[in-house]
């Protein structure tokens, strides 16, 4: 790494010393214009790793102002102008605390949700951006997730049914979140969140890419030696992951989820399919495509990017640091109790 | 006066004379010289585990009962020899007694009974396999017991943003092994089942070195002024994975330590 540096910093500085002596007559001129020129009229192709892939390394957030699904208002409309991206921005910068703002997912930088510290924890308002021109992270002409079938709806409702009631009864009753068994962005596919833990790293060794996830430690080491998929009787909270390279995009397929693992109401069938690609030094595009039969009537498609920052990953030990069963059981105990005696 | 000289002499220079011979030994005889990656590293890519029984009891010890009757000889404790050089950790007497204390409560008090994270070196040889990811800039350690990891700075060392359970690893290459300097560890987590336990005063340097194709050795020194009277060090072999497609599975084990830690909040069944 260092000498493939000072080799690259050489052949840099040799052609600085060339352009240098060859336009010292025309030193009117800007130089950075021909740099400029040669670097856009070129498609981006990522540097490699050292047995040859495209590296995807680093530090990413998928900190976005981009909703989820399209605000209804819009129709079919796709994408934003630059002239539109630029306004709506501007609005979410100067909104009042509070404001509802279509068109953009503030999450935790809206006042209204905010527990933390905004300087803190970086929930600062007016450091979001949009990530792209996109009115929606979910692509195509409806932008918003296909209807759920009926048996579905049928399956997700009998399951709520089943719990309704008996909420506070034990510790599995609670939200898996709640239990820090799958948090919501740390589920897969991942998508952003409120704006707190957004942070991936991607670390990648012969045959394997991982992904840490900040929220929860969450882990997932994925193979890309083209093996096939665990034996369908191990169900996985994660689902069971392989890879495969396609051009300079990772290619990651997701089978063998849980029955518990509801992803917008999935099932345990649910196919998901994740494509990796850099598009600039400091972008990923995070697509993915989720398919499952036994929910909706077609598979539907997002489109996520992803920008490098600066760590540190912290690590998010929620299990070790989990108050919160204890205390809403408890709670719940000590009302019984208390209904108990004014019963008598 | 001179018997009590010469008896303290002659081990000494004997001593150095070990010491000396097994430097020369080392140096002359790099036994084995680990494969590459592709920027020149040794390669340390794979899924290893320990084959021991240090996660019971760091230190040398019998067969014995285990804490659930009901399970008969499915949880006995296994035997063991001390992974520890010397055989005893160096407790000062206070240390000693909560040592005690601990081992005595320990399927309570254990966080690993908990399933919380197991701080180094507790990692590497708990009954559960781990996969080093290797890269030029960092190093991945991805543990299958609950789904714990940590990722090691290969470039200048970096200061911890915060103490955490698995601690600060920075690394450096020394010959063909890796030396991993951990810091800023909680003092939550403990070494053993046995209740070795350390403070938050805990320094850790770990070195990973290739002894075949599918064996390292794994070394940790232990450093705690406030619980141990000098450094001691545990040593192990980590054997790698060999069976075709091996994979780290997924063991969220929070869901096994629920009714431990909220079981007593459970609504009563009577209604």
């Amino acid at each position: 790494m260092g000498r493939r540096f000072l080799a690259s910093t050489a052949a840099l500085a040799a052609v600085v010393l060339i352009a240098l002596l060859s336009q010292a007559p025309a030193a009117g001129q800007a130089p950075s214009s021909a740099a400029k020129a040669t670097t856009a009229g070129k498609a981006w192709t990522p540097p490699r790793t050292p047995d040859g892939k495209p590296e995807l390394q680093g530090i990413w957030s998928d900190n976005t102002l981009t909703p989820f699904e399209r605000p209804k208002n819009l129709g079919a409309k796709e994408f934003y102008t630059d002239q539109e991206v630029v306004e709506l921005a501007k609005r979410v910068r100067e909104g009042r605390p509070g404001e509802e703002i279509e068109g953009a997912q503030l999450g935790a930088a809206n006042p209204q949700a905010v527990r933390y510290d905004l300087e803190l924890y970086g929930f600062d308002r007016t450091k979001l951006r949009y990530t792209s021109n996109r009115t929606s992270l979910i692509v195509g002409p409806e932008g918003v997730v296909p209807p759920m079938l009926p048996q579905a709806r049928e399956r997700n409702a009998a399951r709520a049914a089943k719990n309704k009631g008996h909420e506070f009864d034990s510790h599995e009753q609670r939200p898996l979140s709640e239990r820090c068994l799958l948090m919501g962005q740390e589920a897969i596919p991942m998508t952003p969140g409120a704006n707190e833990g957004n942070l991936l790293q991607i670390v990648q060794g012969p045959g394997y890419v991982t992904l840490l996830h900040e929220i929860d430690h969450n882990t997932r080491v994925i193979p890309t030696d083209g093996r096939p998929h665990l034996p369908q009787n191990i169900r996985l909270w994660q689902g069971d992951s392989v890879g495969h390279w396609e051009g300079n995009t990772l290619v990651v397929d997701t089978t063998n989820f849980t029955n518990l693992t509801a992803f917008r109401g999935s099932s345990e069938n649910l196919h998901l399919v994740e494509r990796f690609t850099r598009a600039a030094d400091d972008t990923m595009i995070y697509q993915f495509t989720v398919e499952d039969p036994a929910t909706w009537a077609k598979p539907w498609t997002a489109e996520v990017p992803w920008t490098k920052t600066k760590g540190p990953v912290y690590e998010y030990a929620c299990h070790e640091g989990n108050t919160m069963i204890s205390t809403i059981l408890r709670g719940a105990r000590v009302a019984e109790e208390e209904a108990a005696k004014k019963g008598k | 006066m001179r018997t009590r000289l010469t008896d303290s002499v002659i081990p000494g220079t004997a001593a150095a004379i070990v010491v000396l011979l097994a430097a020369i030994v080392s140096a002359q005889a790099p036994s084995y010289r680990a494969p590459r990656t592709g920027d020149g590293k040794p390669n340390l890519n794979g899924i290893w585990q320990a084959l021991n029984t240090a996660d019971w009891d760091l230190q040398g010890h019998a067969a014995s009962k285990g804490p659930v009757p009901s399970l008969g000889a499915v949880f006995a404790v296994p035997p063991g020899l001390s992974v520890v050089e010397g055989g005893e950790i160096p407790y000062l007497p206070a240390a000693a007694a909560k040592k005690k204390q601990n081992q005595a409560n320990w399927t309570t008090l254990d966080p690993e009974a908990k399933c919380y994270l197991p701080g180094v070196p507790r990692a590497t040889y708990l009954p559960y396999p781990f996969q080093i990811v290797q890269s030029p800039q960092t190093i991945l350690m991805s543990y299958e017991y609950a789904g714990a990891v940590r990722v090691v700075n290969m470039g200048a060392p970096t200061k911890a943003p915060a103490d955490s359970w698995m601690g600060w690893s920075n690394g450096r290459w020394e010959g063909d092994t890796l030396v991993v300097d951990v810091t800023s560890q909680l003092d939550s987590t403990w070494f053993d089942r046995a209740g070795s336990f350390h403070s938050d005063a805990l320094h850790v340097v770990e070195r990973y070195t290739p002894r075949s194709a599918d064996t390292l050795t794994y070394e940790a020194t232990i450093e705690d002024p406030k619980v141990f009277s000098r450094p001691w060090k545990i040593s192990m072999p980590l054997y790698r994975r060999v069976e075709k497609d091996a994979k780290l599975l997924e063991y969220k084990c929070v869901e096994f330590a629920e009714e431990l830690l909220y079981g007593s909040l459970r609504k009563k069944s009577s209604n």
